[in-house]
């Protein structure tokens, strides 16, 4: 196997093993996306009943119902390493740490994509939202978003694991961070809803894409030095 | 010893001379009155976190390559300096918002939502150091953190300008806009003096916050040290992660 394919094919056997984590303890990550779900739920107690309001703020909502919910993913994605000291076990193993990385923030991306999978369809029934006319665009945008916020989920993630109060130092060290995107992608989705009559998604999703490779390259270069000691 | 006392004597004279000046001497500007004398300190304070924040990223690279602990303290320092320079420049921003703009929060004002964010990210920096104990994990990690920050400053930067300005020009000149070349060389000298002034300042607090941070790394040594010695006469191992020594 030449370095490169082998260094895939780790990352693809590290993403394969935490997606069946997740699925044999369903619980964990049911919960998280009937979490996410209340957030939207509550967004709407707090803005509502006004439906043209909701509607006017849905893409805003919708992210940050998925900023909520992925922190929670990305940690508990962490979590299960520690529990049993299985991050030192594998960070013994002759394998590149940005494989490691890579495979982490794959299976990160996959539980983002089911999380906004599940919760574009709750919008548009709870905020009255057409998804279907803007259908191919909302999922490039939710890719690209997926994307940087494992990237970047990943990385912190494993900055915090292993520290005092990593609930709380989870979300405010990469909630900063993340700003960008959380602003790319709700303009993006608002843009793709109403029919982008500025002509400015396509500049969004160019700053997506930029976001996710720059925190792509600096999570994979960044997260080897976490692993050591 | 001397030498930092004396560049804390120049430092305190170029500050309290350039704020005269600031102050008194240089006329009141036309449109803004007085407010528009906050500029004089909030220019450099911005200008000195965005140095801070720079030197902090530059010495956790440095600190990767060579694992020399003294460089992490001058990241340490760098970035409690900066976080403290990008406050007091948010905090002179807004005491000149509200009596030029009306509000203390311009959100349309890309400078301030994105120096909030930078704020944000430092304080997070910082309170991610308070909670790690050992040296060299502390001095890795944060390292990373400190670059990883310092990358995501610029993309921060264009999303908050697009956000502002993608479909709308700018309404609201800022407060650098009065530097244009038009304005009197009275006020650029009175700017530029209290850029400098400021600057030396910043260098004086960084020699004393770096020996602090030597010193503090000291204090840590020793009651690892002490830790070690205790368990050793109580007859138990000390704890592996205790043994090591942090390297320099």
């Amino acid at each position: 196997l030449t370095p490169v394919r082998s260094d895939l094919a780790m990352a693809w056997a590290i993403a394969r093993k935490d997606a069946l984590a997740e699925l044999r303890g369903r619980q964990a990550a049911v919960s998280t996306l009937f979490f996410a779900g209340l957030v939207l739920l509550l967004f709407g107690f707090a803005l509502g009943p006004d439906s043209r309001r909701l509607a006017e703020a849905a893409p805003g909502l919708l992210w940050l119902a998925i900023v909520f919910g992925g922190l929670l993913t990305v940690a508990r994605l962490h979590q299960v390493e520690t529990d049993d000291g299985a991050l030192d076990e594998l960070a013994r193993y002759p394998l590149e740490r940005r494989a490691i990385y890579a495979g982490k923030a794959m299976a990160g991306l996959l539980a983002m994509l089911v999380l906004g999978g599940v919760l574009l369809p709750v919008v548009a029934i709870l905020y009255g939202i057409d998804l279907l006319a803007a259908a191919p665009l909302l999922v490039l945008i939710l890719l690209l978003g997926a994307i940087g916020f494992a990237a970047v989920g990943t990385f912190y993630a494993g900055v915090t694991v292993r520290m005092r109060a990593r609930e709380v130092m989870l979300p405010l060290l990469m909630l900063p961070v993340i700003a960008p995107l959380l602003l790319a992608a709700v303009k993006a989705t608002a843009a793709a809803l109403g029919g982008d009559p500025f002509g400015e998604l396509a500049a969004w999703l160019q700053l997506l894409a930029a976001f996710d490779l720059v925190m792509l390259l600096a999570g994979a270069a960044g997260y080897g030095y976490l692993l050591e000691e | 010893m001397m030498k930092t006392r004396i560049l804390g004597v120049v430092a305190l004279v170029a500050v309290a001379a350039a704020s005269v000046n600031g102050l008194f001497l240089v006329p009141a500007d036309l449109n803004q009155g007085d407010a528009q004398r906050i500029m004089y300190v909030h220019v450099p304070s911005a200008w000195l976190g965005y140095l801070s924040f720079g030197v902090t990223a530059m010495a956790g690279v440095a600190y990767l390559w060579k694992r020399d602990l003294r460089l992490d303290a001058v990241a340490h320092s760098a970035a409690e300096i900066g976080v403290m320079f990008t406050a007091f420049a948010i905090w002179g921003g807004m005491m000149w918002g509200q009596p030029v703009w009306g509000v203390f929060w311009q959100w349309e004002d890309p400078r301030l939502t994105t120096t909030a964010l930078l704020l944000a990210l430092y304080v997070g920096y910082l309170l991610f150091r308070r909670l790690t104990d050992d040296p060299r994990r502390r001095a890795s990690r944060a390292a990373v953190v400190g670059v990883v920050a310092a990358v995501d400053i610029p993309i921060v930067h264009f999303s908050v300008e697009w956000w502002r300005g993608l479909h709308q020009g700018p309404t609201i000149g800022s407060p650098e806009r009065v530097l244009d070349p038009a304005a009197p060389s009275q006020f650029v000298i009175a700017l530029v003096s209290m850029v400098v002034a400021f600057t030396i300042a910043w260098a004086w607090l960084m020699i004393r916050r770096y020996q602090l941070a030597r010193t503090e790394a000291e204090i840590e040594e020793l009651a690892r040290r002490g830790r070690v010695a205790e368990a050793r006469r109580a007859g138990m191992a000390p704890p592996r992660a205790e043994l090591e020594e942090p390297a320099r």
